[in-house]
Order: C-alpha cells, then sequence, then structure tokens
C-alpha cells in the first residue's frame, strides 16, 4: 500500500491538514467508549475512504484488522475476570485456570476490537491518501534525518517487494531440488542490503549529507485545507465534549451500560457528518 | 579554459582488492567539455566517476593515493554531499536512485538539501522539468514510472541543482534504444545551452560517440588513449579491436579511415562510390536478378551448424496477459519457436517482452489463449544474481552445466558466487537453468542477457548461443547483440508482434531497432554486422566490374 495522487479533496489538501484530518479521527477512536460512537468513527473512516477513492486500500488493510479484532474478542472474553453476566461455564482451563465467559467481557473485547479496526483503517487511510514527501517537508524542519530515514522506509517497501518477487521467480526457474530456506534468507538479506546501499550512495550524491534546515514553503491555503483543518478540529471538539461532559456514557463492568439515548445518537451523526463533509465539496481536485 | 575536474596521479583500491581499480591516473578536464569514458568492464570507469562525485574514498572506504579537485573542491576535504553542490551524478540503475514518492518532490530533493529558498526550489523544479521534457510527469508517483521515465527523473534531480559537471555511469543500460537515443540527446542539449561538463561512461559507444567532444579510453586502470573521437576510433583499431564502434569497423573493412557517427561514415563510404544501393534491401532476391540490375548480393546467414528442425520447440497462441484492474500486457500475442531457431525478441521498455518470456517458462498463466512447449523451458531473467543462493559455484551448478558455459570447475568451483565478475555471474545463472538431471531444456529464454556488459562479453555470451541446440529466445534492446546470435527477430509493441522475420529484414530497415552497420549502408542488402557489411561492399564492386565489362 502507497500514496498514489487521486482527485480527491483529502488528497488535494494539504499534508499538514489531511494528517490532522487522520489524527483526529485516531484520537476520536480513542477517545470513544460507547459502541455507537466507536462505529460513528469506523464508518467516518470507511466513509472518508470511499471518497477519497481509496476504499481498496481500506478493505484490504481491513482484512489485516477484522481477524485480530476477533482475536482481541476472544482473549479478552478468555482472560478477563470481571462481568456478571455468565455466558459460558468452562470450569478448570490449563494455563487459565477458572474460566467463565461473561457477556461483559465479550462486550468489552468487541470494543477493543473495534477499536483496534478503527486505527488500523485510519493509519490505511493516512498512507494512501496524505502526500509522505509534504509530510516529510513538514517534519524535516524539526528533525530532518528521522523524517527522511521514516519516508525512504516507506519507499522501500514497494522496491523490496519488487526485489522478492523477482527472488522468488528466479527460484522457480532453477530447475531440480529447491535451495533451503536459510540459503534463501542469506541471499534475501544480501539483496536487501545491497539495495539499501544503492539507496544510501544515491542519497549522498543528491546532497544529503550536507543538507541545510530546509526553507519555510508558503503556498495560500486552498478550499480544501481549511475545510478539513476544519473538519478535524470538530472531530476533536465533539470527541473530547462527548468524553469530558460524559454525553456518551458507557461501562462494561460489572454490568453492561450502554444507553442509546437521543444525546448520543445525535453526537455520533453530528461527528459523522463533520468527517465526511469535506468531501461534499469536490471543486479544484484534479 | 576553466579545469573542471582535475585528476593528479589518482590511485585507488576498494577494500579488501588484490589489486588498485585506477593507477597513477591524471587528467584534466574543462568546463564545458562531453567526455566519454570508454573500456571493458572492470578497466576502472566507474571507479573515476565515484571519485569525481566523492563517493570514492568516503562511501567506499579503501586506499587513496593522488588528488582529485572538482570545482576547486579537493575531494579529500569535501564529501559527496558537499560536492553535490558542483557534481550531478546518475548511475546504471535509476529504480535505486530515486528515493522520494513524487517527481516534483524528487526534482525538489537537491535543491532543498542546498537550503535553496522556497521559490528557488519550485523555479528550479519547472526549468529542470521543462528542459527535459517531463513537466507532464512532475505530480505522478514515481513508483508507476517506466524505466525510462525514471532515468529521465534521475538525470533531472542530477541536474535540478544546475551542477557544473555531470557525471553519468551507464545510464542507457537498461534503455530501449529510443529511450537510450533520447537520454544522449538531452545530454547534448544539456552540454550546449547550459555549458555543463558531461562525464558518460558507456560501453553502447556507437550510441554516444558522435555526441562527444573528447574519448578517454581506460585499460586495467590506466588512461590509454585521451583524443578526440575520430583518433580514438584510430587508435581503437590498433591498440583496442573491442572498443571500435561497428561503423568503423566496417570503414576499416572497406580500407578507409574511421568516421565518428552514421551521416559522415556514410558521406566516406559515398564519396568513393562504396555506398551500395539501399534498394537492395528488400526481399531476398536471385543472385542472378542482384547482377542483371546492377545491386549488391544479398548477405545469407548461416544457421552456425545448427540444424532446425520441423517440430515447434514453443508454440504461444493468441496469448492474453490482462491486469486485474489493468492494462493487457500481452494482446493476442502468437509465436512459434522451431527446434533449433534462435530469436531475439525486441521493442520498447514496456512492450511486453518480459511477460511474454514468463509465460513461455511458465512463471505466468495467461488469462486468454495457450502456451505449449516440447519440453522444459529455461529462463534466466534480468539479474543474475536473483539466481546465487549458495556459498560455493560447485553448490550452484554441476560440473558438466559450468563446463558448457565456459567455466571450468578447477578455477571456479571454490568461488563465492557473489564474488565474480558481471559477465560470469551471467554464465552461472545460465549454468544453474541450463542444469536439470532430467536432460537439457527444450527452449533456453534470456531477458536483457546484456545489460551492463562490455563488447567482449558480449561476443563470447553471443557465440556461447550460437552453440546451443536448443531453441533460444532473447529479449533484448541491443541490436548489435541480436545481429551476432539471432536466425529470426520479432519485433514487439504495446504486448503483441508488430513485425516477424529473418533478423536481416526486421533490422535492417528501421532506425532505432537497427545496427549501426544497417543504417550506415541504409539497409542494404540487409547487411547487419561490419563484415556482412564489407562482404557487401565487396560484392557490389564485383558486380559493377562484371557491369563495366
Amino acid at each position: 500500500m502507497s500514496y498514489r495522487r487521486l482527485a480527491s479533496p483529502l488528497h488535494a489538501a494539504r499534508a499538514g491538514a489531511g494528517c490532522a484530518y487522520c489524527l483526529a479521527l485516531a484520537c476520536a477512536a480513542l477517545l470513544a467508549e460507547h459502541p455507537i460512537m466507536l462505529a460513528a468513527v469506523t464508518l467516518a473512516i470507511a466513509g472518508a475512504g470511499c471518497a477519497a477513492g481509496v476504499g481498496r486500500e481500506l478493505r484490504r488493510a481491513a482484512l489485516f484488522a477484522i481477524p485480530l479484532a476477533v482475536m482481541i474478542v476472544l482473549v479478552n472474553a478468555f482472560v478477563s475476570r470481571d462481568g456478571l453476566t455468565v455466558l459460558l461455564r468452562l470450569g478448570q482451563l490449563p494455563v487459565l485456570g477458572h474460566t467463565d465467559i461473561t457477556l461483559e467481557a465479550t462486550a468489552y473485547g468487541a470494543i477493543l476490537g473495534l477499536r483496534a479496526v478503527a486505527l488500523i483503517l485510519c493509519g490505511a487511510l493516512y498512507t494512501a491518501a496524505v502526500d509522505p514527501d509534504e509530510v516529510l517537508r513538514l517534519f524535516r524542519r524539526v528533525s530532518f534525518r528521522s523524517a527522511l530515514t521514516a519516508t525512504l522506509a516507506t519507499r522501500m517497501v514497494p522496491v523490496l517487494v519488487r526485489d522478492a518477487r523477482r527472488l522468488a521467480d528466479a527460484q522457480r526457474c532453477r530447475p531440480g531440488k529447491p535451495p533451503s530456506r536459510l540459503a534463501l534468507m542469506r541471499a534475501a538479506s544480501s539483496g536487501v542490503l545491497d539495495r539499501a546501499l544503492d539507496v544510501a550512495a544515491a542519497l549522498e550524491v543528491r546532497g544529503y549529507g550536507s543538507a541545510h534546515r530546509p526553507p519555510r514553503a508558503r503556498r495560500p491555503y486552498s478550499r480544501h485545507d481549511v475545510a478539513f483543518a476544519a473538519a478535524a478540529a470538530a472531530i476533536v471538539m465533539l470527541s473530547v465534549g462527548a468524553r469530558a461532559t460524559g454525553a456518551a456514557p458507557f461501562h462494561a463492568y460489572p454490568s453492561l451500560y450502554s444507553p442509546a439515548g437521543s444525546g448520543v445518537l445525535a453526537i455520533a451523526a453530528a461527528l459523522l457528518a463533520c468527517a465526511l463533509a469535506p468531501f461534499a465539496d469536490r471543486r479544484g481536485i484534479g | 579554459m576553466t579545469s573542471v575536474l582535475r585528476v593528479e596521479h589518482l590511485s585507488y583500491s576498494y577494500p579488501g582488492a588484490e589489486r588498485p581499480a585506477v593507477r597513477d591516473l591524471s587528467l584534466e578536464i574543462s568546463a564545458g567539455e562531453l567526455v566519454v569514458l570508454a573500456g571493458a568492464s572492470g578497466s576502472g570507469k566507474s571507479t573515476l566517476l565515484r571519485a569525481a562525485s566523492g563517493l570514492v574514498p568516503h562511501f567506499y572506504g579503501g586506499e587513496i593515493a593522488g588528488r582529485v579537485t572538482v570545482a576547486g573542491m579537493d575531494t579529500r576535504e569535501h564529501g559527496p554531499g558537499e560536492l553535490a553542490f558542483a557534481v550531478g551524478t546518475l548511475f546504471q540503475d535509476p529504480e535505486t536512485q530515486v528515493v522520494m514518492g513524487t517527481v516534483r518532490a524528487e526534482l525538489a530533493f537537491p535543491l532543498e538539501n542546498r537550503g535553496e529558498s522556497g521559490s528557488a526550489v519550485a523555479r528550479g523544479v519547472e526549468e529542470t522539468a521543462l528542459a527535459l521534457g517531463i513537466s507532464h510527469l512532475l505530480d505522478r508517483s514515481t513508483s508507476e514510472l517506466s524505466g525510462g521515465e525514471l532515468q529521465r527523473v534521475a538525470l533531472g534531480a542530477a541536474l535540478a541543482g544546475r551542477p557544473a559537471l555531470v557525471v553519468l555511469d551507464e545510464p542507457t543500460s537498461q534503455l530501449d534504444p529510443v529511450a537510450g537515443d533520447e537520454l544522449i540527446s538531452l545530454l547534448r542539449r544539456c552540454n550546449e545551452d547550459a555549458d555543463t561538463t558531461i562525464v558518460l561512461a558507456e560501453h553502447r559507444l556507437e550510441r554516444c560517440l558522435s555526441a562527444a567532444d573528447r574519448v578517454i579510453a581506460l585499460v586495467d586502470g590506466e588512461i590509454a588513449c585521451d583524443a578526440d573521437p575520430a583518433d580514438f576510433l584510430r587508435w581503437a583499431a590498433l591498440g583496442a579491436p573491442e572498443l571500435q564502434t561497428p561503423g568503423a569497423r566496417l570503414l576499416a573493412g572497406a580500407g578507409l579511415p574511421a568516421a565518428v557517427g552514421v551521416k559522415p561514415a556514410r558521406a566516406a563510404l559515398r564519396e568513393r562510390g562504396l555506398l551500395p544501393d539501399p534498394r537492395a534491401a528488400g526481399s531476398a532476391p536471385a543472385q542472378g536478378e542482384d547482377r542483371r540490375r546492377g545491386r549488391p548480393r544479398r548477405v545469407t546467414r548461416p544457421l552456425r551448424g545448427r540444424e532446425r528442425s520441423a517440430e515447434p520447440a514453443l508454440a504461444l497462441a493468441r496469448v492474453w496477459h490482462e491486469l486485474p484492474r489493468g492494462p493487457a500486457i500481452l494482446r493476442d500475442a502468437s509465436l512459434v519457436l522451431m527446434a533449433g531457431e534462435h530469436v531475439a525478441l525486441m521493442g520498447r521498455n514496456g512492450a511486453g517482452k518480459s511477460t511474454l518470456l514468463r509465460h513461455a517458462a511458465g512463471l505466468m498463466r495467461p488469462t486468454r489463449g495457450k502456451v505449449q512447449s516440447a519440453g522444459r523451458v529455461a529462463l534466466l531473467l534480468q539479474n543474475p544474481t536473483d539466481y546465487l543462493v549458495h556459498e560455493t559455484v560447485a553448490a550452484e551448478a554441476s560440473v558438466h552445466s559450468l563446463a558448457a558455459v565456459g567455466l571450468s570447475s578447477a578455477a571456479f568451483a571454490g568461488r563465492n558466487p557473489r564474488d565474480l565478475s558481471g559477465g560470469e555471474r551471467q554464465r552461472l545463472a545460465l549454468a544453474i537453468v541450463l542444469d536439470d538431471p532430467d536432460g537439457p531444456p527444450a527452449v533456453v529464454c534470456l531477458d536483457e542477457p546484456t545489460r551492463g556488459m562490455d563488447r567482449g562479453r558480449k561476443g563470447e555470451l553471443a557465440e556461447l548461443l550460437a552453440e546451443m541446440p536448443a531453441a533460444v529466445l532473447v529479449a533484448t534492446h541491443d541490436p548489435e547483440f541480436v545481429a551476432a546470435f539471432a536466425d529470426r527477430v520479432v519485433l514487439l509493441a504495446d504486448g503483441a508482434p508488430i513485425a516477424d522475420g529473418p533478423a536481416a529484414d526486421v533490422l535492417a530497415g528501421g532506425t532505432y531497432f537497427a545496427t549501426e552497420t544497417a543504417r550506415i549502408l541504409g539497409g542494404a542488402g540487409g547487411a547487419l554486422r561490419p563484415e556482412e557489411g564489407v562482404a557487401l561492399i565487396a560484392g557490389s564492386l564485383q558486380t559493377e566490374a562484371v557491369t563495366a565489362r
């Protein structure tokens, strides 16, 4: 998965605004406890991905995230000793000891799992829709080398994937018994080191070694910059506000408490609207 | 004139090397010169370029003696980062030189490293993009570009800071002839318009000599010749025949002094009435007919002792390769190779050559169509190093297979495959794919086997292929290599064969996919190699004598 410039409002926004937007969604996922709020955040991220034209990338990330979420639910259900509503009595189990599966532990595991899904999708949205070069430019003024290393690591991923594919193809072309895994590992590591050396040489001759503090780039704020920055601010305010005022109350233990009142529904709808509103304006996105 | 690069008594050894890569090398290159570095692989060309960019010794380590000064900066005191202000560098592989995600960011990167202001960076990016004709790529992701586009972008990054000196190490080795010629033209334009000094190391000298002001030939790390291109060719005729261009060999065979480039060579032949009639380039006429019309005889190319069978060794029938949610790489491609036939597959970067070979070897399945073969299809992919996974040469392939590719077991068995030279690695990888206990393959496919090879090694490989009894299919951009081994050429464009015929018919008539001999002779008689051209000229003279009588 890598960034590709597409005609979408999120791609058209500056990296700062894009970063803030993704960060705000991640904050909302971390702050939300109420299942409706968390579902709204996940829905907002998925909707933003689809509206930005990176739905496929998010789907691919979800294929990794959903099994992880299921695992979290299972682990929490088996490990947590809290909760009053027993669903299943498993008795003495090796390692785990006396185990009862409770509704509360299962529900809380589901909340944790959903949060993990939301965070992974948010990361996928950032990777696919926010220009890493612009992010590098943003952060290099603070810490140039760290920013460059992070960006290069992202850039090297597709290169190394292609190398691995090439190596696998070459091995398929060998007649007879295939080489051992150890031999292949050694060859692959050696190839990676060669690649790294080549890239390092290229960086040297582009002047990286004597890098000066880069200039501040001045660029007028576009409608999309403003819209995504405003959306980010609104999402953070709604999430922090809901958490601080207890407008979306939730607790799992000792027994589930998750009222689905009009207040919660209104905040969730507002959060969804704020997240998706910047995509309505599609002028100047090409 | 102002000196941009001064090398004084430079000797350098890589860490752990038994002998120095360059020895007591001294030279001076003035502002505005376009210099070509010639020499066989391992002659020291790349080391000299690395010394000019400061990578030697700062990046590679090793032992150095002497002094290199670039635009007044001593490379012993200034590292590559500081030297980047004065030197732009371009290597062979564009894939590893591009470090940013978009073309715009890539062009801006060296300028930003210099601490230029935002407006200066923006202006520099725009000007470089316009100069290299890549402004339409500015917002494209670098991972989406073709090899040719990527190499242009890397050249742009090297030129963006308007360096006084640009050094390039075989920049066209991975490009098709069209993209390669375009790159050389771009360099000439930068040299003429911006007075940029250019030092270019190349194996395919016929491609760049006409653009050069001066040629420096290196032999075993020492300067063997430093002259203008015409004098270099005169020197090469006596001192280093492997560095002679095909055009120079053609003229030498005709008893004429060397000329640089196609046009002067043709003019030299025309002046002496030796230029055969290009109308003889059509299909092979009967010998008597040639005489009646006063045209030169057509060159016939023997099968070099191989027997061609009536049985197909490989048959691709209406093969399509369509990417999911992407374009079709192969479109209804059909190709039949008879046993013993040697075929070259040519075409631009991205024409579908590598994909076709992968289908032939069963690495890919067609989305439509069928691939059949009479036996195993051996495939040697572009990078021979990918095949090398063991600690010794002996562990990689059998003694018999090593001997078949000219690697004697006594000399190579105990060596580490990764310590071999490029040509030796290529041979070892070939030995690996040929090494089957169940018997030899029915078809041998090679993907770009001559990348970065010097003329001598290409000749050796052509001889090796010529001796192979199996059907051979080689994807390549190198028309001179094709002329040396192929009976037949298939030209691929947009995933389908657009020309398929004897090498003489396909290669003699074109411009980009033609040998230098064919271009000089205008395709006359289907002559592709200098020896064929000389024979054609001799035949033409005989014909004229008969007609006159």
